[in-house]
């Protein structure tokens, strides 16, 4: 097994251990990028130089016997939208082509702090508007199971490079969708934090009712290692909850014997046939593992594309306001296809005379749908269904659909709006060989139980365990 | 279909300070209207008596102490910029006498 293939768990250990050095598992790391970034495509930036110096730093830390970095010379790719001191974030955006932070994220402040290495930044949806990293201003990425698709989005890039081994563990953001429908389509596990469980300092803003930094890894042991160090309070983002941390590695294998998980036919009718059948056959495999399992009535997810469609576009108008080329950037006039779009429409719903009409209606119908989730979350522990309608889609199918994310995005939207955590987890794959995805989703702050439910399915299922040939 | 004319494409254009050709102008008013008339089905819904959520947290009034704190430093900050002038940034004349 070659260094890169590692799992985040299994690099930390081998560094512990002194089976190689930092610098070896860099290396392995960007050998494999220049092998395959011709044809992939996930990096916008690849910081060579910079991330040789810091794994010849974290070699001799760990030869210190340093044990306070629990990263120490792991290499990850960080999504472009995420500010990086001194390392160029463009939001794979024409505005914010040359722009180089002054400042990092908190999330990237706490993976450096722990020793990550930041191998470079990742291509996405330009802006972060998008389900296909299509909309990028810059290149399409490829899906590492099949070159000719895409990889989703919008965290595309970041999901492209953890399946096909580029790097050991990732960062993605969602709004709807962008951590766990990429997941979905390129086989990776993808954890959308809990609304205001991770801090939004340093994001370059979406939606900022609903902006969820989170990882993007090889396992879901690497997911809740990860969490819990970019996790908590911030005095950066007010609306970074002071909620205690848990230790999510404590519980991962803890029995989940009675643990009542619930579906909603609606979420599965809305799915291709393929995908609905392998998501139902691994809630049998979850109650094979002690969990009982039933039907419950949820909200029709349709109505969530319209709630999140408003909201989301209004806060897009009120975020790329700022861009006027003046203080950083680009001017106005760089703003692509698609940005332009929604930030038309944002403006246009919270317009005089309008705003009641749209952004008050969807904020109404926002509450129906948290209330919804109240509901079955008093008859259930959990909730678990399709994470996107379909498989990967083919190169260019986002093209002239100016609602192509929100009709990808449908069935991640409803738990998004009621900023609920979810995890996407491998569950099969479809005949065609690209990988289809099972969300679980929980009551906010369950990220524990999510992860537990997702380790002890991921332990029953070994033969999903395959990587894509690329 | 809720049809936008090129009038209000053009108004809306203006608010958010975006430059369209009559192309655009065209295209987005078209694919606006599609999406309005997508998004209206949620008049479906009856939402009388409904509170509007704005937030989900449930976090209400957080403060921090009024601390001065060392900030980013002026020379990592106006590299950045397109135009400036003694420590300053350049802007364009905003106002004009007319307005």
């Amino acid at each position: 097994m070659k260094l890169n293939e590692l799992s985040l768990t299994e690099a930390q250990k081998g560094l512990r251990e002194k089976k190689y050095s930092a610098q070896e598992l860099v290396n392995s790391c960007l050998e494999r990028i220049k092998l395959i970034e011709p044809k992939l495509k996930s990096f916008v930036t690849v910081c060579k130089e910079k991330a040789q110096q810091e794994a010849k730093d974290a070699d001799g830390y760990l030869k210190e016997g340093i044990n306070n970095k629990p990263l120490l010379g792991i290499p990850f790719s960080i999504k472009d939208n995420f500010c990086t001191k001194e390392i160029k974030t463009t939001a794979s955006s024409n505005i914010l082509k040359d722009y180089i932070p002054p400042y990092n994220a908190t999330v990237v402040a706490r993976l450096k702090d722990a020793g990550a290495i930041i191998i470079g930044k990742t291509n996405m949806d330009a802006w972060a508007h998008g389900s296909s990293t299509e909309t990028s201003d810059f290149f399409t990425t490829h899906n590492p199971w099949d070159l000719s698709k895409l990889p989703g989005g919008s965290s595309g890039g970041s999901a492209a490079s953890i399946a096909s081994d580029e790097v050991i563990g990732s960062i993605g953001s969602e709004t709807a969708g962008s951590i766990r429908q990429p997941s979905s389509w390129c086989g990776t596990v993808g954890l959308k934090p809990t609304y205001g469980r991770v801090s939004r300092y340093g994001i370059i803003a979406m939606g900022s009712s609903v902006d969820s930094p989170g990882p993007i890894t090889k396992t879901v042991t690497d997911a809740a290692a990860i969490l819990g160090i970019i996790a908590g309070r911030d005095g950066r983002d007010a609306t970074a909850s002071a909620k205690k941390v848990e230790n999510y590695l404590d519980n991962l294998d803890k029995p989940i014997k009675n643990l009542k998980i619930g579906y909603s036919e609606k979420y599965f009718q809305a799915a291709d046939k393929e995908v609905a059948e392998k998501v139902k056959k691994s809630l049998k495999i979850l109650e094979k593992l002690g969990a009982k399992v039933k039907e419950i009535k949820l909200f029709d997810p349709q109505y969530a594309i319209a709630v999140y469609t408003i909201l989301q576009r209004s806060e897009v108008s009120s975020n790329l306001g700022r861009y006027d080329g003046i203080r950083y950037g680009q001017d106005r006039t760089y703003f692509g296809e698609e940005a332009k779009r929604r930030i038309m429409l944002g403006t246009y719903c919270l317009s005089a005379g309008y705003y009641d009409a749209y952004y008050l209606k969807a904020q109404k119908v926002r509450t129906i749908i948290c209330q919804d989730f109240q509901k079955a979350f008093r008859e259930v522990d959990l909730v678990i269904g399709p994470t996107s309608p379909s498989t990967a889609l083919p190169l260019g199918s986002s093209k002239n659909h100016p609602m192509f994310g929100e009709v990808a995005d449908v069935l991640v939207e409803p738990s998004t709006i009621a900023g609920l955590p979810g995890l996407n987890i491998n569950c099969g794959f479809s005949g065609e060989g690209m990988p289809i995805g099972m969300q679980i989703i929980g009551p906010q702050f369950s990220e524990g139980l999510i992860l537990n439910a997702g380790y002890l399915f991921e332990q029953a299922t070994p033969e999903l365990k395959v990587k894509p040939k690329i | 279909m809720n049809k936008l004319s090129s009038d209000q494409v053009k108004k809306v254009a203006r608010l958010a300070k975006l430059e369209l050709n009559d192309k655009e102008v065209e295209k987005l008013g078209q694919q606006l209207s599609e999406t309005i008339t997508y998004i209206d089905k949620l008049n479906e819904i009856d939402t009388a008596n409904i509170e509007p959520t704005s937030q989900v947290t449930g976090l209400t009034n957080v403060f921090r102490k009024d601390e001065i704190k060392p900030s980013l430093k002026l020379e990592d900050i106006l590299p950045q910029a397109t135009n400036t002038y003694n420590d300053y940034f350049k802007v364009k004349l905003i106002l004009h006498k007319n307005d």
